[in-house]
């Protein structure tokens, strides 16, 4: 178990990296608690993977150091940095015993006999693989070999993180759920540091204390799943998390006061002065906008129905608006008026929140 | 219940296969099992002989020789190309611009003809001018593969392995690049050493088509004929003699058709045989 801080980190696949679009990661600083649970949430070729080998040692960093409790691991390959991963498809050995397999990782280290058979009944018994034990490991459906793999990180007891490179991916969904929340309880049982790379954000927010959302090689925004919904501070972080995602208006800022189109707006105090000619938007979840006599007025161009609310997208001028009615609720059928809630109305300069 | 429309009509389109499978299979083959049970003296005049043909191949010392020499120099084959040739597909590097070059050079001796091969072997190894043959001689050592049964055996060996473990190499190289990168991560997390790496990732991964090199590299070197007919003839004596250069003496130079048929179609079941068990043996776990 270890803390993990990242120094100044930056990474490139060029041989010379020469402009913005060669680094894969372009300067990341943070640290993940010891014992804690993480997920790297991004889209796909956000860097994401990139960092999670870095942290592994698959990968060496063009720049910066990896910090294991505060020592310099950057030069050490994964063995020693004693590390676990489970990749996005199952890795087993095939030609061994699933007990094999799980015994692989503390025989390649020298334990042998009692210590290490009890330990991987242990973890065997955690991860429910006791009754197919003596098996062939290629026999097993996709799930239970993505188990071996967890299990052979897990059956080291001093391993310093255990990572997961989107392992879900070949999973059926209705296990999904239960591999999901088998790792949530495996971690309160061991205590290990988790770090969980996904771009599903249900995955990120259900598994993870803190979930790190990175966009184009650099870490937006890094928080609680409440955080990241409540208070985006990045607008990619409010259009990728969130069904629907976050509206992002074009607003003009005057002494403070946002007006849209004309229309004043009450957003959260701002706290910092934007740059002069910043492009300026407000952002809002859909869940924060409601119907009201008076204060923006929209026109209602669709309604979807998901069950328990309705999506109803409004138009502003040639902006649009979307809201969410709950089930039963009231939707005008043209002309009407929207009103924000103003605790969690934002204000972003460039992308940036500056509420 | 639904009258079923039955049209028969359909079996027509059979009938090209039929002809072709019947031209090129059946009717050689039943050929051959005809001579092996009669007895003929040209003009199409056959007197019925039974499994005569056979019992005698069988107790035949001079086939019991070649089966024997057949067997041995097909191990030899077998124990130095699949060995070597995953050894080399283990050092053919996995990226960059020196893939096709080796593929290439590894490609490069299975695209010469087998008469050629043995031509070429012959010329190289003989010992008054060949650069192998003068080589050794001039090295000090006593090298004459026409007048040296050892020497012959070394020649056609080494001739095989030029010619065939390139075919072994690029199977090997195949199964190896076909292992996804996450296995040999996985392996180095989990501190596994280099030779873990091959015995529990590269060499399961690499079975199935281990298991087609080796039943191809058996069938061919079984079966191999022209490279040490040209390089050896056979010989010196018979030292060299392997079944299939026998057979062709039993049937074209003696032209005893009857042992020859009999004796073809013994070949034959052996291939068969030792191809099943060897199949049937490699796969048994993957059905499990």
């Amino acid at each position: 178990m270890a803390r993990i801080t990242l120094e100044n980190l930056k990474h490139s696949y060029a041989d010379k990296p020469e402009n913005d679009d060669d680094w894969a990661l372009k300067h990341l600083e943070f640290e993940c608690a010891d014992g804690g649970a993480y997920a790297l949430l991004g889209p796909s070729g956000c860097g994401k993977t990139t960092l999670l080998n870095i942290i592994s040692g698959l990968l060496r960093p063009t720049q910066g150091r990896v910090l294991f409790d505060g020592e310099d691991v950057t030069d050490f390959m994964p063995d020693r940095r004693n590390i676990a991963q489970v990749f996005q498809f199952p890795v087993v050995y095939d030609t061994m015993s699933v007990y094999d397999n799980l015994a692989f990782p503390l025989r390649n280290r020298g334990i042998a006999g009692e210590a290490l058979d009890k330990r991987v009944r242990l973890i065997a018994e955690m991860i429910d693989l006791t009754d197919t034990l003596h098996q062939r490991a290629a026999g097993l459906t996709a799930d239970g070999k993505q188990k071996i793999s967890l299990g052979r990180g897990l059956v080291r007891d001093d391993v310093n993180v255990i990572m997961f490179d989107e392992p879900l991916t070949v999973i059926d969904p209705h296990l999904k759920w239960q591999l999901r929340s088998k790792l949530k309880e495996l971690h309160q049982q061991v205590g290990t540091t988790m770090i969980y790379v996904t771009h599903d954000q249900i995955e990120a927010l259900t598994f993870a204390e803190q979930v790190v959302v990175m966009h184009e090689g650099s870490v937006v925004q890094i928080g609680t799943p409440v955080e990241l919904f409540e208070k985006p501070q990045h607008t990619f972080v409010g259009h990728f998390i969130g069904s629907p995602g976050m509206n992002v208006i074009g607003c003009e800022l005057d002494k403070g006061k946002a007006t849209l189109a004309g229309t004043p707006v009450a957003t959260a105090p701002v706290k910092n002065e934007p740059q002069p000619g910043a492009n300026l938007e407000i952002g809002v979840r859909p869940e924060f906008i409601t119907f009201a006599k008076s204060g923006i007025p929209v026109n209602v161009v669709r309604v979807s129905d998901t069950g328990r609310f309705s999506i109803v997208e409004t138009k502003h001028k040639d902006q649009s608006i979307k809201l969410l009615v709950p089930e039963g609720g009231i939707i005008p059928s043209e002309a009407a008026h929207i009103r924000f809630d103003a605790k969690h109305t934002q204000i972003y300069a460039d992308s940036r929140i500056i509420t | 219940m639904a009258t079923k429309t039955t049209n028969q009509k359909a079996w027509l389109f059979v009938i090209p296969v039929v002809l072709l499978v019947a031209f090129n299979a059946v009717i050689p083959l039943m050929t051959v099992v005809n001579y092996s049970v009669q007895e003929t003296f040209g003009d199409n005049v056959f007197f019925w002989e039974g499994v005569k043909w056979f019992e005698q191949v069988l107790q035949s010392e001079r086939f019991h020789a070649a089966l024997g020499r057949q067997l041995v120099f097909t191990s030899i084959i077998l124990l130095v190309e699949i060995p070597l040739g995953i050894a080399v597909a283990l050092t053919m590097p996995r990226k960059g611009p020196w893939v096709s070059v080796c593929l290439v050079l590894m490609a490069l001796p299975l695209l010469i003809p087998w008469n050629v091969v043995g031509s070429m072997w012959n010329i190289f190894a003989l010992p008054e001018t060949g650069l192998l043959g003068k080589g050794l001689n001039v090295l000090g050592f006593d090298y004459n593969f026409t007048r040296q049964p050892l020497a012959a055996w070394f020649t056609t060996i080494l001739m095989d392995v030029w010619h065939w473990t390139s075919l072994v190499v690029l199977l090997a190289y195949a199964g190896l690049c076909s292992i996804p990168d996450a296995f040999y991560q996985a392996a180095k997390i989990d501190g596994a050493g280099r030779w873990a790496i091959f015995r529990f990732i590269q060499l399961p991964k690499m079975k199935r088509v281990l298991t087609i090199a080796i039943l191809l590299r058996f069938m061919d070197s079984f079966m191999i004929y022209t490279e040490p007919f040209v390089l050896t003839g056979g010989g010196p004596g018979n030292t060299t003699t392997f079944l299939s250069i026998d057979l062709v003496k039993v049937a074209l130079g003696q032209f005893d058709l009857g042992p020859a048929a009999a004796m073809s179609l013994i070949y034959f079941l052996i291939v068969l045989l030792v191809c099943w068990v060897f199949y049937t043996l490699m796969m048994k776990d993957e059905v499990e």
